[in-house]
């Protein structure tokens, strides 16, 4: 062995130092983000001494928390409902055939391809249609807030967690759900105790996909947002362009660190579905891949808060 | 037979424009052990999931004890499956994989746990209760998977190809026992096979299919000694096929020319297939005696393969095909070499005529 790594190649030697590259450029600006997050100084770029002034300041910061809890509210509906629909959408494309459903099957994953803000735009456009043409008829006005947020992010939540179930579902053996329905099982009970249970790791992952997502957004919050239902990243990011203050800092490192945490469920969730499972199966293969996806994209709402 | 387990009358089933079951009539007896031999895409698989109610049948009527199936969902028939992928549930350990079906018609708890174990028993997998299917080995698991459906103590139990993902050794005890356990628990089961040997050793009887159509049905020693058709002939171990002309009542002429005696072949003039196993072939040395009211036929070894227990010969006697011949490798049955000059030699009685 060390024999081996002594005479190691250049070429290994190059690929390596890449690879060290590669990772310092993605985690140094994470690292002086937080870092500066510690600062005790007005100006964003001039280091004086460590403090946490500037977390103090956010939890005094009425804005700050408001927005919190808008983001969290908006998360926590937008998850919930895309995980029910998006995990029907899955199974009703994979395991029934019904006339138009290769249109739908497209379609469905259309809110993947858009562009955040085509998506934003035709959001917009929608709800103040809809809005316009039910106070015609009723009389009710509505308007932008928390609940079109809240459709808003359900719109593209659910394409992503089909996505992530589907993949599941690909994976589970069709005779399953035969041999439920052999055993007595009503389509009900066949769903509740082994559909269901089998897909578990695919549906928490869109999940925690569909929550991320939603933390994230940021294009089409600020295009179907109304008076006090701002949420955390478009508070963010309307903070930037108004003055650079180090507070900015510290709310990146907080969604940072709750971003990982996320991370760590996820991969904690994977490891135990894992080993539940074996390795030795064949038909569980799979059990890994349907999450693999979120675990990417978990890493890059990470640079992302990191970023701001 | 008392009352058929299974009647399916006139049943077709159409997959788009594929008819995958073509106008099946069958009838299988109670506590028959009735098996559906062909080869892969012949239909079989299509109707026992037929009959488990996995499909129906788009046109036919299908009864079960005499009761009329129609669109009943398997979950409400008095039948269970053994799977060909066994389907076990990989989240379950086996004692629950096994509980399922008693839980899912609310059968006491206590109940349960006593019929889990005793068939967990019959089975030889008390120990594993706890094991996950995916730490069983494939005989365990296809174990596991039976006991799943015989806990349920089924009027009928379809097994879809259940030992086709087992090794050969394994393979031929797990069919002995199958038999046995048949015997003892007396449930009618109806067993989907492309396997010959498995489907002669333990049907009480066997269906052949092709291209969806039923083209015989009997005991396993009808099937083998009497196949009617060619498919059924060649489907079914070794066979020569021998085509010939009916020259007169109980004479037909061969290729070469030569007339020999076969029973009953039909109106004279009319083109025929003789169907001769090659265990009811002798060979003789020239000069030897022999059977004096046989059929002989001259020809010259070509080839000559060793199988352990028994010698095939390849014979030319001047047909279309060589004759394959099987030999019995005993001290008192001589062998012969390539080249050698030999006389073949049957009892006329052991001769088929099949339809194509």
């Amino acid at each position: 062995m060390n024999e081996g790594t002594a005479t190691r190649p250049l070429v290994d030697r190059l690929l390596a130092a890449h690879g060290w590259l590669v990772y310092l450029f993605f985690y140094a600006p994470i690292v002086v983000l937080t870092v500066f997050s510690f600062n005790d100084n007005s100006r964003v770029g001039v280091w004086t001494r460590p403090s946490l002034r500037w977390y103090g300041e956010m939890f005094r910061n009425d804005d700050i928390m408001r927005a919190i809890r808008n983001t969290l509210i908006v998360a926590a509906v937008s998850t919930v409902v895309s995980v029910v629909l998006g995990t029907a959408a899955a199974i009703s494309m994979e395991r029934f055939r019904f006339r138009g459903q290769r249109a739908m099957d497209g379609l469905l994953y259309l809110p993947i391809i858009i562009p955040d803000v085509t998506m934003a735009v035709m959001m917009l456009l929608f709800f103040v249609q809809a809005f316009d043409l039910l106070e015609g008829f009723t009389g009710i006005r509505l308007n932008l807030g928390l609940g079109t947020i809240s459709l808003a992010h359900i719109a593209f939540n659910i394409s992503y967690v089909a996505v992530v179930v589907r993949a599941r579902l690909a994976g589970m053996d069709p005779h399953l759900t035969e041999a439920a329905a052999d055993l007595y099982a009503t389509p009900w009970q066949t769903f509740r105790r082994v559909t269901l249970p089998l897909i578990m790791p695919g549906v928490a992952g869109g999940a925690l996909l569909a929550l991320t997502l939603s933390l994230d957004d940021v294009v089409v919050t600020s295009f179907v947002t109304g008076p006090g239902s701002t949420t955390l990243p478009v508070y963010v990011f309307g903070l930037v362009r108004r003055e650079v203050s180090p507070l900015i800092n510290a709310v990146s490192t907080a969604m940072l660190l709750a971003s990982i945490l996320l991370v760590g469920v996820s991969l904690g969730f994977q490891r135990r579905s894992g080993a539940r499972q074996g390795p030795s199966d064949e038909d569980e293969g799979d059990a890994n891949d349907a999450t693999t996806p979120m675990v990417g994209h978990l890493g890059r709402v990470g640079a992302d808060a990191g970023g701001m | 037979m008392s009352r058929p387990a299974v009647e399916l009358v006139g049943i077709t089933k159409r997959f788009g424009d594929v008819v995958a079951v073509d106008d099946l009539d069958l009838t299988v007896g109670d506590g028959e052990f009735f098996s559906l031999l062909g080869p892969s895409g012949c239909g079989k698989t299509t109707t026992l999931r037929m009959i488990a109610g996995f499909e129906y049948p788009t046109e036919g009527t299908l009864k079960i004890h005499g009761e009329e199936m129609g669109l009943r969902p398997p979950n409400e028939r008095p039948v269970n499956t053994v799977f060909q992928s066994y389907a076990l549930f990989p989240h379950m350990t086996v004692a629950d994989n096994v509980a399922f079906g008693l839980q899912m018609r609310k059968v006491p708890s206590a109940e349960i746990e006593a019929r889990v174990k005793r068939v967990l028993d019959q089975v030889q997998l008390r120990h594993r209760a706890d094991a996950k299917p995916s730490q069983l080995s494939g005989g365990q698991r296809q174990r596991v998977a039976l006991a799943r459906a015989l806990v349920n103590e089924p009027e009928v139990l379809l097994l879809d190809e259940p030992l086709g993902a087992l090794d050969l050794k394994l393979r031929q005890n797990m069919q002995v026992e199958l038999k046995e356990l048949q015997n003892r628990v007396g449930i009618t089961f109806i067993y989907v096979t492309h396997d010959q040997e498995e489907a002669l050793t333990m049907s009480d009887r066997i269906g052949v299919m092709d291209e969806g159509k039923l083209l015989q049905v009997g005991t396993p020693e009808e099937i083998y000694e009497g196949p009617r058709s060619r498919f059924v002939a060649d489907f079914i171990g070794d066979i020569n096929l021998i085509t010939a002309t009916v020259s007169g009542p109980d004479r037909v002429r061969l290729g070469n020319g030569q007339e020999i005696e076969v029973r009953s072949p039909g109106p004279v003039g009319e083109e025929v297939t003789l169907a001769l196993r090659p265990e009811r072939l002798e060979l003789y040395d020239l000069d030897e005696p022999m059977p004096e009211n046989h059929t002989k036929l001259r020809g010259k070894v070509i080839r000559r393969m060793y199988y352990g227990d028994a010698y095939f010969y390849d014979v030319e006697v001047g047909l279309d095909h060589p004759l394959e011949v099987k030999e019995e490798n005993r001290p008192d049955v001589e062998t012969y070499d390539m080249g050698e000059e030999t006389v073949v030699c049957w009892d006329p009685a052991a001769v088929n005529v099949v339809t194509d």
